[in-house]
Parts: C-alpha cells; structure tokens; sequence
C-alpha cells in the first residue's frame, strides 16, 4: 500500500468529495479516508438543499439522490400565523430533499473517477508535525496503525472537527454558537408532502423545528435547540416528543430512524488553512447560522480547495502562502452571507413567542416571492427596522 | 476512558455532538464507540449537548 500522497483528504462526505475530486482531476495524487464502513451512512442530516447551492458547486441534478422536489415552504409562528409561499420553486434555502446515502456515494464516486483512492473504517488519529508544518497523520484501518505522509492533510471531518484542532487550528465553538438537535423519519403523518415546514418559537428554544418531506407521507421531522438554552441532559429528546405529541398531523405517524446531532451556527473559522492543512466543510465551520444549512457550502468550498490543491500539487508547494488563494475564494463567496446570518440569528434567539409572531405575520403581508434569507431580511429591513440594526450594512 | 465522564451505551445515538463541542478535544468517537482522555476538564459542555443525556459526569472512580 502506498505511504505517501499530496492530498490526504480526512472525510468522505460532500466537503470531502467534492475536495479529492477536484483536487484529482488536476492530477494530485489522492488518498480519501472515512472512519466509517459506509460513505453516506449514518445519516445525520434533515436533508434540505437549495437548487441555487447544487449549481453554484458545480454538481447537475441527479434523479437518483433527489428524494422529494418541493413546491414551496412556510414559516409557523408560535400562535400559528404562516408566512408561505406557493412557487414553483421554494427558493434559495430549500428546494429539494436530498437522499444523503445516495448524494454522499455519488459525490464519492465521481471523486474515484478522477482517481482518488479510497479507504473505508480508516481513521485519523493525529496529524505528524516537522515544526508547525502538517506532514501527514497517524491512524488506524481496520484497528491496524498506521503513518502516511502527504504534502497538504485536509480536515474534511465535518462536526467533529478534530484534525484542525490536531494541526492547531481554533475550531472551538461557544455554547450560545451550537444547536443539540434530534430527528425522526416519520411515516404516515399528515403534512403537506410539497412543503418544507419550519416551525419557530418556544416549542424549540434559540432553533426550529422542521419538516422535510421524503416523498409520500414520510419526512424527516427534527428539531434543534441552542445548547445554551438547554437546562437538562437530554432536553432535546424531551422538546422533540412534547412537540410530536402536540400536533395530530405528526403524533399518528411512526419512526422508520432516529438520530441525534449537533450543528454549528457559528461564523466562520478564523483561520481555515496553515503549513500542510487546510479546513473544509462544517470543520472551518461554515454552516448558516439561521438556516442550519451546510451541504452547498461545505461543496462549494471543496470545489475551491481542490481546484487550489490541484495546483499545489503541480508546484509541489503546500506551504500556507500557496494554499492564501484558497482562503481568499471561499471568504469572497461566503463570508458575508455566513456573517450576517449569524448576526441575525443572535438576534432571534433573543425574541418572545410574541415578537416572533409580529414578525412572521408582517412577513406574511410583504410581497416576497421566492423564500430565501436575504429576501426575508430585507423585508424586514422595510418594515421593522429597528429588528436588522446591527447588521443593516449586510442586507 | 478518563474516570469522571461516563456513557450509557444503551442512549449513545453516536452522533459526535459531544466530540465537537468538547473545547479540550478529549471525546473520540470511533464509530460507535465514545472514549474520553485524560484532557477532559470536567466542562460539562458534552453532557449539555448530548440530545438523549447519555453522557453523566460523576465522580472520581478511584
């Protein structure tokens, strides 16, 4: 087996993909590497994803990993007052339901096809260090230790976020900066199949709750409450079943799966790349905070990371100079957006029941047409300004 | 495992909600098994994000 690559990609989900395919069709030489015994499973993902964020990565819809097309979304206030819109397309944030076992494998495949190498139940460890420069990891595959060298380690690790961390990189996040969320599939339930649902308010404190159809009379129906909200271990659990139990269009349905998670709703890393590191993904931590969407992103950003490798490999250099180019592209593309996203979150986990029903219900007067967060915020910077003040600039 | 943090691996979901929260990087999730290091200070942030409480801090074993 070989010991030495120019790219170790840590992580076959999309970020990771979507980094060693690209990284390999320019040629570098690719080692991906998933802890796990199968790409794409456990799920631990609500699955929504916007058409926009496909296209803008570069990847054309698929049949095959698209569970349900929506034709619209609506916001639920605490006392029931809806913002929907009826389009034929949901817009930015949620167009399409995603079958992630199917997604992540495709993601993966095409990442072969360029002539990634791939090995499953391998993990990281730690990373080897010459002074501060990143040299490879350490690991174990198949509970066998092991040392590979690379010329870049890219933390492709999602959530977890441990090789940045190994390689020092700061990925720490603040309480008020996480939501603890749990999901259920959910089937024979009553909600509309068309239409993803979120749900705001004291049902799930400083988050929502969701439903994303998957076709039929299933969907993933999940919650996420900030961490620094929760009072008792394992209040998740206890918010999500209070809330299923509360709407009959849920409580006749049954669970087919069950998952817990956390996710970041954080700004960005301060710092996503270093001598022989580079971050991708959740682990650089660009998850939108009011959203709690990741997986455009996290593709975006591998596109650029392996458009960039591919060229550091051609120049045999993987120093932090070389690899700025990287920094700059996904923060031109991103920053902003996952800046005030994040402010406005801070905002609304600061509002009553009541205000929150203020403002979905003046949302539900505005003329937007397609569902997005800009859209949203802009509206309001209309009509409730004083709600977007510290953030105004972004919008 | 450390002597402080203990799991209940009948709720442990597996999810890795604890093992990125953790700012020490002392929670390992290897598939489906969840070990503490010596790191761990006792923070509490793992126990708090844990979204079915599988995580309890008590006290020293030894």
């Amino acid at each position: 087996m070989k010991t030495d690559y120019d790219v170790i990609v840590v992580g076959a989900g999309p970020a990771g993909s979507m980094t060693a395919h690209h990284a390999a069709k320019k040629g570098a030489r690719v080692l991906m590497i998933e802890k796990r015994q199968e790409i794409g499973s456990s799920l631990r993902c609500a699955e929504g994803i916007s058409r926009k964020g496909l296209e803008k990565a570069g990847i054309s819809i698929d049949k095959r990993w698209i569970s349900a097309e929506m034709k619209g979304a609506k916001i639920v206030s605490p006392h029931g007052h809806v913002f929907r819109i009826d389009e034929s397309h949901a817009g930015d944030e949620v167009g399409l339901v995603l079958e992630r076992h199917r997604f992540d494998k495709y993601l993966a495949e095409r990442a072969a096809k360029a002539g990634t190498e791939i090995r499953l139940k391998t993990a990281a460890t730690g990373v080897i260090k010459e002074g501060k420069v990143v040299k490879g990891i350490t690991g174990k595959s198949f509970g066998e230790p092991f040392k590979l060298t690379a010329g870049c380690v890219v933390g492709a690790d999602g959530y977890e976020s441990q090789v940045g961390r190994w390689a020092g990189l700061d990925t720490t996040l603040k309480m008020s900066d996480v939501t603890s969320c749990f999901q259920y599939r959910l089937t024979g339930i009553k909600s509309e199949p068309d239409f993803c649902e979120f749900i705001i308010g004291s049902v799930a404190p400083g988050g929502y709750a969701w439903i994303f159809p998957k076709g039929g009379d299933t969907a993933n129906v999940g919650m996420g409450v900030l961490a620094s909200k929760l009072k008792k271990p394992g209040d998740v659990k206890m918010y999500i079943d209070k809330w299923i139990r509360s709407d009959p269009r849920l409580s006749c349905g049954q669970p087919l799966e069950a998952l817990g998670a956390a996710v970041s709703v954080s700004p960005p890393v301060e710092k996503s790349i270093a001598d022989g590191i580079l971050l991708v993904g959740d682990a650089a931590r660009v998850i939108d905070s009011i959203t709690g969407g990741g997986i455009a992103n996290g593709c975006i950003m591998g596109l650029l990371a392996g458009q960039v490798l591919g060229d550091c490999a051609q120049a045999k250099d993987f120093s932090e100079a070389a690899m700025k180019r990287y920094e700059k592209l996904w923060r031109d593309e991103l920053e902003n957006k996952l800046y005030r996203n994040w402010m406005a979150k801070e905002k609304l986990i600061t509002m009553t029941d009541e205000q929150l029903d203020g403002v979905v219900e003046t949302l539900a007067g505005c003329d937007i047409t397609e569902m997005n967060v800009y859209n949203i915020l802009a509206a309001l910077k209309v009509k409730m300004p004083e709600l977007v003040k510290e953030f105004e600039q972004y919008i | 495992m450390n002597d402080w943090m203990h799991v209940s691996v009948e709720k442990c979901m597996h999810c890795g909600a604890c093992a990125g929260t953790c700012p020490e990087n002392a929670v390992y999730l290897q598939e489906v098994v969840l070990e503490f290091n010596d790191s761990c200070t006792r923070c509490g942030r793992c126990v708090k994000v844990c979204p079915v409480g599988a995580i309890t801090m008590g006290a020293k074993r030894k």
